[in-house]
């Protein structure tokens, strides 16, 4: 088992004739993810990496019975994609595409609420179950099949953390990028709720950042919804109020979304924390140790 | 993106919100002018910088506060005078201030009451949102603080806009009389379509004055833009004033790369911002201080890398640089060469730890032991840490 995305998901690339879709849907291809097309408006019929291309999203469900879809379409078409995809009734809808206007997401949002598709990201690394299917950008081989659950708003400090666990003999589940922008489709919530009930998850890592309050809420649910050990590290601690850190999402504004807060919030909620980022591998360790939390 | 006060009132202006009438002076004589055309009794001289707080800030040696009102066109020359090339000290500029390169001189009106409003992006509820509160004119942060239920909100969507009765439900609560009702929607009606149609980031306006004459007016007004929307609002990006910004900010901007100078001693370069960040809390965790926030992003080369080099070690206060890189999509291999570019190039002046860790990782580290650079390499994100730190108290 594992959540979102599993041996038999059949994805197609929205955007897979630029450089970075192609490039990305070789990587996956390689990885064994069962890419079955491409979608570029005006390119359809065309061939890249062996996958045929359609112009339209809906064509190529017809053509393909794809599930899920992950997006590298530029910034100022991206929502659209979105929209596209959603109206295929894709289930899952992987945004990759960074710098969307947040307007834009806000016009998206309530779309895909009403919709039976899941939206994740954008601006995120994917969604990866170790050994079945890569969807997205991140390095597969620092992943291992295993039992850990990891979710995060950040790239690189996911491959960091997997890295982690996989060199302390964990493996993982499923690793769910959330995305680093203010509106994103997938909160910590949504896929808190689907670890608890993956019975081939046994441990949860929540990889948060300043900015927002996603981690409060997240520590919130764990409180009352979460029965298995749960382990999170927050970035930006030192991060000055005001200033954007790299993420739009990123930033401490209003007296709001500071570390501090956050970090409180989920160790009420019964979560261990880990200080250092270099200790993200082993709180999960230490949170197994201590057990389910009831 | 930032602009000023004067620049986002004349695009509130144009959007049919109401504000005062006022003209920017860049010297005191221009100020004096502007006194007079504008015709009125008092006008308020207000620094122009891209920071808050500036009733309550000062310039640097002087009693002078950052906002003062003028009864005279002398008297505004006077106040003019001196913001003008001085240094403003606000809450918001830290200690070393800010230079005032303009005012604006802005007529007066009688004011009954004081409101807060702003509009936002609520994360939580997904969509802009209106807010608004009783206590304008002063901390609206110690107000949410202290009281969170004196903040009205009201989330709208963004194509629809703001519905008149949200206008007039918001103005009842604000206890606005019902001869103003017609004016509180007029103004909020077109503050949220502006945030919409200039995809705003932040609009806010504290204070919103409630005049003698029953009219609302917005007497300050802070604008900042969405980044990400920027490529559809050529207007915006014209107002850009680069005088208010970091330079190695906008040089980084200019590279691809996102950069933030912070007050440290410890230049770091990371790939990704979440790692970036954590990179910066190591390093204060092993009780060392960051001098910046640099995410070279996926996809850098050689010549980014070089940059980003040369940025960091532009800031006088850096003893020591740590490199902390994950490879994933980008290889330890390309970083080991641009470290070599950059360390032909640039010239490392001050101690350069490095980690390297992920794809190619064997072949970036042979890369860099062969080429004879002066680096000292570290194993894991805590023993890179400590050997930055003592290598900045050793400097």
């Amino acid at each position: 088992m594992s959540i979102l995305v599993n041996r038999d998901t059949r994805v197609i690339c929205q955007g897979i004739t630029g450089r970075v879709g192609e490039f990305h849907t070789r990587g996956c291809l390689e990885y064994g993810t069962r890419m079955v097309g491409g979608v570029t408006p005006g390119k359809g019929g065309e061939e890249i990496a062996g996958l045929p291309v359609f112009d339209t999203v809906a064509e190529a469900v017809d053509s393909t019975g794809a599930n899920a879809t992950m997006i590298f379409v530029p910034p100022p078409f991206a929502a659209d994609a979105i929209l596209e995809a959603v109206a295929a009734e894709i289930e899952l809808v992987i945004a990759i595409t960074e710098g969307i206007p947040v307007l834009d997401m806000a016009r998206v949002l309530p779309v895909v609420k009403a919709s039976r598709s899941r939206l994740v990201g954008p601006n995120c690394p994917g969604v990866i179950t170790p050994g079945q299917c890569k969807i997205g950008i991140m390095p597969g081989y620092i992943h291992t099949p295993g039992h850990v659950g990891v979710m995060s708003r950040s790239g690189t400090l996911t491959y960091e953390a997997v890295w982690q666990l996989s060199s302390l003999g964990h493996g993982q589940s499923s690793c769910v990028g959330l995305g680093g922008d203010p509106l994103v489709g997938s909160s910590f919530i949504d896929i808190l709720a689907l670890f608890e009930a993956d019975p081939d998850t046994h441990a949860i890592l929540v990889i948060g950042e300043i900015g927002g309050s996603a981690e409060e809420e997240a520590a919130d649910f764990v409180r009352h919804h979460v029965t298995k050990p749960v382990a999170a590290f927050i970035a930006g601690r030192t991060a000055p109020p005001g200033k954007r850190m790299g993420h739009a999402g990123a930033i401490i504004s209003g007296g709001k979304g500071t570390a501090t807060a956050k970090l409180e919030a989920l160790r009420a909620a019964g979560i261990e924390v880990a200080d250092s980022p270099a200790d993200m591998g082993e709180a999960v360790v230490r949170a197994m140790a201590r057990g389910g939390r009831r | 993106m930032k602009i000023h006060e004067y620049q986002a009132k004349d695009l509130l202006r144009a959007a049919g919100v109401p504000v005062l009438a006022g003209r920017v002076a860049r010297t005191p004589d221009e100020a004096a002018a502007a006194f007079a055309a504008l015709g009125t009794p008092v006008c308020a001289v207000k620094a122009q910088i891209h920071a808050g707080g500036r009733g309550k800030g000062q310039v640097t040696g002087s009693t002078q506060r950052g906002v003062e009102l003028a009864r005279s066109a002398d008297d505004a020359a006077r106040i003019a005078r001196g913001l003008l090339g001085k240094s403003l000290v606000t809450v918001q500029t830290g200690p070393a201030g800010q230079t005032v390169r303009q005012v604006f001189v802005e007529s007066g009106c009688r004011i009954a009451r004081e409101l807060y409003c702003a509009v936002l992006v609520d994360r939580r509820v997904g969509s802009p949102v209106l807010i608004a509160s009783t206590a304008g004119g002063v901390d609206i942060e110690e107000v949410a603080a202290k009281t969170p239920e004196a903040i009205l909100s009201e989330p709208f969507d963004a194509d629809r806009g703001l519905a008149g009765y949200q206008a007039r439900l918001l103005a009842a609560k604000l206890g606005l009389p019902t001869a103003s009702w017609r004016a509180a929607e007029q103004f909020f009606g077109s503050l949220t379509r502006a945030f919409v149609r200039l995809d705003a980031s932040l609009l806010e306006i504290n204070p919103l004055v409630l005049t003698e004459d029953g009219a609302l007016v917005a007497l300050d007004a802070k604008m900042t833009f969405d980044d990400n929307a920027l490529f559809r609002h050529k207007d915006i990006v014209a107002l850009r004033d680069e005088a208010e910004e970091e330079p190695a900010e906008i040089r980084a901007a200019a590279a691809g790369l996102s950069y933030v100078k912070l007050d440290g001693t410890i230049g770091c370069l990371v790939n990704g911002a979440g790692l970036a960040m954590s990179t910066m809390d190591l390093v204060k965790l092993h009780g060392g201080a960051p001098a910046n926030f640099l995410d070279v992003g996926g996809g850098a080369d050689v010549k980014a890398v070089t940059e980003a080099f040369r940025i960091i070690l532009s800031d006088p206060a850096v003893k020591a640089v740590l490199v902390n890189i994950f490879g994933g999509i980008m290889r330890c291999t390309t970083i080991a060469t641009a470290l070599v570019e950059a360390s032909k190039t640039v010239g490392f002046t001050v101690p350069l730890v490095v980690r390297l860790e992920g794809t190619e990782v064997e072949e970036g580290r042979r890369i860099l032991a062969e080429s004879g650079t002066a680096i000292i390499s570290a194993t894991g994100l805590t023993d890179a840490a400590k050997k930055v730190v003592a290598a900045a108290s050793r400097a």
